[in-house]
């Protein structure tokens, strides 16, 4: 009887149940939520907000800031394109083709998920540093890889890899074969197939695929300051500028950053959810 | 050309696609992990269990440990609680609660160890009175565990969610008009359908809880043998030029997550609904 009265009263928010524990549960969660995520991530707006306009300015976009935004968006861009164009591959041959180690591949492919992300650095910039394995031979070539911005990619590559492969597999193996064949038995060839029926139905999860890659990349951190250089101006990420301003003690121009950078985020969670709720409706 | 061949790739263009992934996940993935190793054994083995045995690395070993047996059952209770919430009942706001509880996936790490030194750092909110009443949060193991349990936050919680949904509540209400009560419920009929999502989200959440680098390194303040987890140990033996101990104990933890690719490749054979949402 307790049951169904608290349920008549909640009955406004919620509909009828008859499973029990919803108070607590939901008590729980949103105590837990609050207290660890909600009243921190406050903190740190608050902390941002202690400083006037102009104030803001000159520690949320001062050139320094400047040039690691630029670097931080746009590495994470870069190496969002190559992974859109190498995972997209990965994931079509994961899908389509039959081939030796085919499960070693697979399970690999979530590497940069479970690998800390310190371990990658330190093996990324042993192996693109001038005198490492892949190293001197950019190096003969007269490339460098290690130490400059191009290392800031190919870390960003390597942790934003999965999102790709992992976003476009499924939707590659939903893909049914009928509807090549239907275009085929019309007389499409396979370029038209591809153009017109694999990509068109790839789009969304494509575009989700990349915003999440891009996404982890402007904020990742661990697998990048080993490579980078972190020269101001030149291969400094915006999240290394945090933990230097913090470690000057200049708390309100680090919070500054931080607000900046969390609110590209919210941004970009904002376009991933249009686009998924947009591939939704395309595929409903 | 006839219409079966038409949905297959000329092998021409198959042998392209393979070797071009290969040369792809070659260099980005494969050879930085077998470097690892490789530097690690650069001067033989006995070097590099030296580098594990040492006492700092023992130290942070001891660390990494204790602070993913904290995470993880956190992270457990959080997760169920919310799915349990969120996938067998319906009420307002729900799916701004599941994005909410996304939320921390899209806050740089850094970031998320910056919000608890504001909070808890000597200039923070609550830095004075900690400060009298001598309790250490930043640059000590309450701040390593907190960051960590929030970079951590939604692993168990977003594999629940949708298994829970897909599940319905048919067998739980059928439990409860037999008399069951929520407990019991949960424990007899919910757990057996929901173990092993749960142990793959428990899988992913525990190689981030051991792997976490940017947002412990902000509030852990580097105090060797006491607040150095194995990222950070890794990190500063590296810095110290000290190449074959910092690759020693960055091959502890990449047989860690290797261990933990084929745990979690097994689970996706054996129980294929688990992981379907990627994550």
């Amino acid at each position: 009887m307790t049951l169904s009265a608290s349920s008549k009263r909640l009955s406004p928010f919620r509909r009828r149940s008859a499973i029990p524990g919803f108070g607590i549960t939901l008590g729980v969660t949103i105590s837990l939520l609050s207290l660890v995520v909600l009243i921190p991530l406050a903190a740190v707006i608050l902390k941002a907000s202690g400083l006037d306009g102009p104030g803001f300015m000159a520690a949320g976009f001062s050139p320094r800031a400047m040039a690691a935004y630029r670097l931080s968006f746009g590495a994470a861009f870069a190496a969002a394109s190559v992974n859109a164009v190498f995972g997209a591959l990965t994931a079509w041959a994961l899908v389509r083709y039959e081939f030796f180690g085919k499960p070693i591949v697979n399970a690999l492919v979530d590497l940069p998920f479970a690998l800390p992300t310190a371990v990658a650095g330190i093996a990324l910039a042993a192996l693109y540093a001038p005198n490492g394995w892949v190293g001197q031979y950019l190096a003969a070539m007269g490339l460098k890889a290690a130490y400059t911005p191009v290392g800031v990619v190919i870390a960003l590559t390597f942790i934003g890899l999965p999102f790709v492969v992992r976003t476009l597999e499924p939707v590659l193996r939903d893909l049914s074969a009928d509807v090549e064949e239907a275009a085929a038995s019309l007389g499409a060839g396979r370029i038209s197939i591809i153009g017109r029926v694999i990509l068109p139905a790839l789009g969304p999860a494509w575009l989700t695929g990349f915003a999440l890659s891009f996404a982890r990349g402007v904020g990742e951190y661990g697998s990048v300051i080993f490579i980078a250089g972190n020269m101001p101006y030149k291969s400094e990420i915006a999240p290394l500028l945090i933990v230097i301003q913090l470690e000057q003690f200049n708390y309100q121009a680090a919070a500054a950053i931080a607000v900046v950078m969390l609110s590209a985020s919210f941004a970009m969670l904002l376009v991933i959810n249009t686009v998924q709720a947009w591939a939704r409706r395309l595929s409903a | 050309m006839s219409p079966q061949n038409s949905t297959q790739d000329p092998l021409w263009v198959k042998a392209l696609v393979l070797s071009l992934v290969a040369a792809f996940l070659v260099l980005v993935l494969i050879l930085p992990l077998v470097s690892v190793f490789a530097e690690a054994l650069r001067r033989g083995i006995d070097p590099a269990l030296e580098a594990i045995a040492n006492p700092d690395a023992l130290a942070a070993i001891k660390l990494t440990l204790l602070t993913a047996a904290i995470a993880v059952p956190f992270n457990i209770v959080f997760g169920v609680c919310a799915a349990w919430a969120v996938a067998k009942h319906d009420f307002a706001g729900k799916s701004l609660l599941i994005s909410l509880i996304d939320l921390p996936f899209s806050v740089s790490p850094v970031v998320a160890g910056l919000i608890y030194v504001l909070i808890f750092g000597a200039h923070g909110w609550f830095g004075s009175w900690l400060i009298d009443h001598d309790i250490r949060i930043i640059f000590a193991v309450p701040g390593i565990i907190l960051a960590t349990i929030f970079v951590t936050f939604p692993f168990v919680a977003r594999e629940l969610i949708p298994l829970m949904q897909e599940q319905g509540v048919d067998e739980e209400e059928a439990a409860v008009s037999l008399g069951a009560n929520g407990l019991t419920a949960f424990f007899r009929v919910t757990t057996p359908n929901i173990r092993w999502g749960l142990l793959y989200g428990v899988l992913l959440c525990n190689a981030r809880a051991m792997g976490e680098f940017g947002a412990v390194s902000v509030v852990s303040g580097h105090i060797r043998g006491l607040t150095n987890t194995m990222p950070l140990h890794v990190e500063i033996l590296y810095n110290e030029y000290d190449f074959v101990g910092a690759f020693s104990v960055a091959a502890l933890l990449c047989l860690l997550s290797i261990l933990t690719l084929v745990l979690k490749g097994i689970l996706e054979v054996l129980q294929p609904q688990v992981g379907a949402r990627g994550h």
